[in-house]
C-alpha cells in the first residue's frame, strides 16, 4: 500500500519562539492539518547542497486543532547538527521537510480516560500537547501533569504551564511552593495518581526509568505505563 | 530532497562503507530508546517459546536456553533514529536452532510477530529470521546483555533496523499473515531494511 506520492511535506517557518535559554518553538505552517494525536511526533529532515540529509524525531507540542501549523519546541543539543541548524540558522520563511505523524501508543485524548503525564526537561514537550488538549476541551480534570526541569529558568512553557492539575518539580532550586530543590521523589507523584488512570513518561532514559520506578512503588501497574526516551542520538 | 537553506550538516570526510544511508556512527554510545520500563526479568522469571505455525511449540526456561549451543555475530547494529554501531560481536542461539527444536514450520507459515516480556511486539518476515540472520541473544563484546539493552536476553536481527531486535523477548509466534507490531502500527515500515532506507510505511 505504497502512498503515490512522497510521505514528505513542507513545512514552512511562521515564528520562532525563545522558551529557556536551550529552548525554541518553531511554529511552521503545513500544506494541510497534521491531524495528529497529542503526544505524537514527526520527523524533520534537512538537506545539505550535496544531497546529505540529516532527520530527527520531534514532538509535537501543539494539540490536535484542526488549523495547518504545528509547533514544536527543540532543545540545542550541542553536538546536534539538527537541533544546532534550527536554534541558529532556522528563520521565519524557512520551508523544512516533514513527515508523520508517527507513533501510536503515546497518544492521548479525553476519550481515552484519566490520565498522569509526567515530563523530565524536554520531556515535557509531548505531554504539553496532552495537557492543552485536555485545557482547550474542559476536561483538565482528566488530567494530573508532573513536570520535572533542573530550575525555573530551565522549566519549558514556564507561563503556561501552572495550574492546579498540575505539579513542577526542581532538581536543583527551590520552588515557589516551598518545595526544596531534588530529584524527582515519590511524594511529588504520589498526590497525581488515581485509579484508571493511563501514564505517559517522557524524558531522557535515567528520568523515566526512575519516574516510572516510583510509579511502580506507587502501586501503579507497570503495564499502564507508556514510555517515550529521549536518547541522546543528536 | 528540497535543499534546505542554510544547512551543511555535520563534517562528513569520508564515509564508512559499513555505514548504511541516512546512518552516523555512534562510537562508543549506546542509545536507550524503549518505550516501556526495564521488567524486572530473574531466571525464574524469564521463560522464551516458539509457536504457532511451528510442529511442536514449546517454551524454554532459563536454565534450558542456556544449555543450548551458541553461535556469533560480529558486525554493526543500525537504529532507524540513524545512529549506527560498528563492530559489536554478540553471542546467541540461532533462530534456526529454535525452530528446529519446535519441529520445524509447517506449510503456510510466511512471517513471524515477535513479544517481549514487556507486552512490546515487533513483526517479520520468516526468511528474515532464518538462514543464519537472527539470533536469541545473551551477550554482547563478552558481557552478558545489560537489561537497559534488553537482557537478559533479546532477539537479534542485525540487517533489519533495530526496533525489530526485541528487547526482553519472551517468544516468536510464526504466521501465515504479516500482522504489525507496536512500532510497525505506529507507522513504521513493516520489513525495515536499512541499505534500503525503509523507516516508514511507503519508503
Amino acid at each position: 500500500m505504497a502512498p503515490d506520492r512522497s510521505p514528505w511535506f513542507t513545512g514552512t517557518v511562521e515564528a520562532v519562539h525563545v522558551e529557556t535559554a536551550r529552548a525554541k518553538t518553531f511554529t511552521l505552517r503545513l500544506p494541510e492539518p497534521l491531524g495528529h494525536r497529542a503526544g505524537q511526533h514527526v520527523v524533520l529532515r534537512l538537506t545539505a547542497p550535496d544531497g546529505y540529509s540529516a532527520a530527527r524525531s520531534y514532538s509535537v507540542a501543539s494539540p490536535p486543532t484542526g488549523e495547518p501549523t504545528i509547533d514544536l519546541t527543540v532543545e540545542r543539543l550541542e553536538e546536534g547538527e539538527v537541533s544546532t541548524f534550527l536554534h541558529d540558522v532556522a528563520e521565519p520563511g524557512d520551508e523544512l521537510e516533514l513527515r508523520g505523524p508517527i507513533g501510536t501508543r503515546f497518544a492521548w485524548d479525553p476519550s481515552d480516560g484519566p490520565a498522569l503525564l509526567v515530563g523530565g526537561g524536554s520531556g515535557v514537550v509531548p505531554v504539553m500537547s496532552m495537557l492543552r488538549l485536555a485545557r482547550a476541551e474542559r476536561r483538565t480534570d482528566l488530567v494530573r501533569l508532573v513536570a520535572a526541569a533542573r530550575t525555573p529558568a530551565d522549566l519549558l512553557y514556564a507561563a503556561e504551564l501552572p495550574g492546579p492539575e498540575v505539579t513542577i518539580a526542581y532538581s536543583r532550586a527551590a520552588g515557589p511552593d516551598g518545595r526544596p530543590a531534588g530529584r524527582l521523589a515519590a511524594d511529588d507523584l504520589a498526590p497525581s495518581v488515581a485509579p484508571g488512570q493511563r501514564t505517559f513518561i517522557c524524558g531522557s532514559s535515567g528520568f523515566c526509568e526512575a519516574a516510572g520506578r516510583l510509579l511502580v512503588g506507587l502501586g501503579v501497574d507497570a503495564h499502564t505505563i507508556t514510555v517515550e526516551r529521549f536518547g541522546p542520538t543528536t | 530532497m528540497a535543499v534546505t537553506r542554510g544547512f551543511t550538516g555535520r563534517p562528513r570526510p569520508e564515509r564508512d562503507p559499513r555505514l548504511p544511508p541516512g546512518q552516523y556512527d555512534a562510537g562508543d554510545d549506546w542509545p536507550v530508546l524503549h518505550v516501556e520500563l526495564v521488567p524486572d526479568l530473574p531466571p525464574e522469571a524469564w521463560s522464551f517459546a516458539v509457536d504457532g505455525l511451528v510442529a511442536t511449540p514449546r517454551t524454554w526456561t532459563w536454565d534450558e536456553a542456556q544449555a543450548l549451543p551458541r553461535s556469533t555475530y560480529s558486525g554493526a547494529i543500525h537504529c532507524v533514529t540513524t545512529w549506527s554501531k560498528l563492530d559489536m560481536t554478540w553471542v546467541g542461539v540461532s533462530v534456526d536452532l529454535l525452530l528446529e527444536q519446535a519441529g520445524g514450520v509447517r506449510p503456510g507459515a510466511t512471517h513471524v510477530l515477535v513479544h517481549s516480556h514487556t507486552g512490546y511486539t515487533t513483526n517479520l518476515p520468516l526468511a528474515d529470521v532464518t538462514d543464519g540472520q537472527a539470533w536469541l541473544a545473551f551477550e554482547v563484546d563478552g558481557a552478558p546483555l545489560e537489561p537497559i539493552h534488553g537482557g537478559p536476553a533479546r532477539l537479534l536481527v542485525p540487517h533489519l533496523y533495530f526496533w525489530k531486535s526485541a528487547k526482553w523477548v519472551s517468544r516468536i509466534e510464526v504466521l501465515d499473515h504479516d500482522q504489525r507490531g507496536y512500532w510497525e502500527d505506529g507507522g513504521y515500515h513493516d520489513r525495515g531494511d536499512p541499505w534500503r532506507e525503509q523507516r516508514y510505511h511507503g519508503d
